[in-house]
């Protein structure tokens, strides 16, 4: 294990010498940013080898407005919210699930399914599932669906926040708003995806990307084989996860997803629309479609007041450099989604600052 | 909450199964992973198997996930 550790930077320090600045990696995966931060890898990289976290956890980059409509669901009578316990305390100016979690109307679970079985359960209320999450996720809302319509389930309905992650990871480099030079890819999106998913991204922007598994060194490892494919000057898709990702990923599954879904444009937080970004249910199974069905538009309410989330997630800051971070920020009294979610950069930062200074006191 | 948990299949059904890690039994759906049988190990997300996996990968999986765990309590702890 030692003797990989040495490797593996060795091949770091080696592409990081020569740099005239610093090599960029973007962690795309909130679970990725966690284990980074849980396992103390940031402070053993050279000095100009700098990790962005992405926008990679999908609580944290639902737009505001998508929060906004599902309260305003909650508040009706004949609703019964069914969602993932992530998104319960993402807060809004009108308050967050969790403070109406006590009205019996809003249900966590854990997964698509069993919202399916409380419809069933209340044939005089209407389900509205939130439907959030990337590639991984999505196939389990298009089953529910599936499973909804063959059954003739008329009291479901989704509202559809699944989003795609090669086009926001295509977006952050067109816009060149943050300078990014490699990516780390997401482990579990890859296992539905596939690692040739990449590969439009190492075609039209020359630039590495590394399928990690979460394991630490796996992250290791993964990070320099991005550092040799710079110093090669040889970008390409490279896994280093083959236990459960293929370069095909999980064909059962993208085909599920395509007959369910269709691609459509997303609003994410801090990025705004991306073009074909979202999934949206087919024309076909419209009548499951929350906000057809409610007539709910997009609608872009602001961010809250103070709160930098949109910046976080495309690499621009680091979360200390939000002024309410640390202060009336924190994981007990959450402003945005990204202190909010256990895989929120704000989150895993809080836990990485607080630790440093019980290191510098002793 | 693009983790995926390792699991054992104990039980199956058509596509509904029920799956144990570490002692814990829920019931998940295989039909992502129509070739899982029982004694298989898979990964399991929001209900669904995702892909099959070996028992040294899902080893690891679970230490990391038991690791997380930890990571959340203690974030908790000094709030
Ligand atoms: S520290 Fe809090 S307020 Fe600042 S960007 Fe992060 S979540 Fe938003």
């Amino acid at each position: 294990m030692l003797q990989r550790i040495w490797k593996a930077h060795n091949l770091m320090d080696l592409a990081c010498k020569d740099l005239p600045c610093s090599l960029n990696i973007m962690e795309v995966c909130g679970t990725h940013t966690v284990s980074i931060f849980r396992n103390g890898i940031r402070p053993t990289l050279p000095a100009n080898l700098r990790l962005l976290s992405g926008p990679g956890c999908p609580v944290c980059v639902t737009d505001q407005g998508y929060i906004e409509n599902v309260l305003t669901l909650a508040g009706r009578d004949d609703i019964i919210i069914a969602t993932y316990g992530d998104m319960i305390r993402v807060p809004s100016k009108n308050g967050s699930l969790e403070k109406r979690a006590d009205n019996q109307n809003v249900k966590i679970v854990l997964s698509s399914m069993e919202a399916l079985d409380i419809a069933k359960q209340n044939p005089s209320k209407t389900v509205v599932f939130v439907a959030v999450g990337f590639e991984t996720t999505t196939p389990a809302t298009a089953i529910a669906v599936r499973y909804a319509a063959a059954e003739n389930i008329k009291n479901f309905c989704i509202l559809s926040a699944h989003k795609t992650v090669v086009p926001a990871m295509e977006a952050l480099l067109s816009s060149e708003k943050a300078k990014i030079d490699a990516f780390i890819c997401p482990g579990h999106v890859s296992v539905i995806i596939g690692s040739d998913a990449y590969n439009p991204i190492v075609t039209k922007y020359k630039k590495p990307c590394v399928v990690a598994g979460f394991e630490p060194m796996q992250i290791i490892e993964g990070i320099a084989q991005i550092c040799s494919q710079v110093a090669a000057h040889a970008p390409k898709v490279e896994s280093m996860y083959h236990a459960v990702v293929t370069p095909q990923g999980n064909v059962k599954a993208k085909a599920i997803i395509d007959e369910m879904f269709e691609p459509a444009d997303g609003v994410w937080r801090g990025i705004g629309v991306i073009k074909n970004s979202a999934l949206v249910l087919r024309d076909k199974f419209s009548e499951f479609d929350a906000a057809k069905r409610f007539g709910l538009s997009d609608g872009h309410p602001e961010d809250m007041p103070g709160c930098h989330c949109g910046e976080v997630l495309c690499g621009l800051i680091d979360p200390p450099q939000c002024k309410l971070f640390a202060t009336t920020c924190n994981p007990d009294n959450p402003i945005g989604p990204c202190m909010v979610s256990s895989e929120g950069a704000c989150s895993a930062w809080f836990k990485y600052g607080r630790r440093k200074k019980r290191e510098n006191k002793q | 909450m693009c983790l995926a948990v390792p699991a054992r299949i104990v039980q199956l059904e058509g596509d509904s199964a029920v799956v144990d890690a570490m002692g814990n039994r829920w019931n998940i759906r295989t039909t992502l992973v129509p070739e899982a049988r029982i004694g298989d190990l898979v990964l399991i997300h929001a209900g669904f198997a995702i892909s099959t996996i070996d028992e040294e990968e899902a080893k690891k999986t679970w230490q990391l996930i038991a690791e997380l765990d930890e990571f959340q309590d203690e974030q908790k702890k000094h709030c």
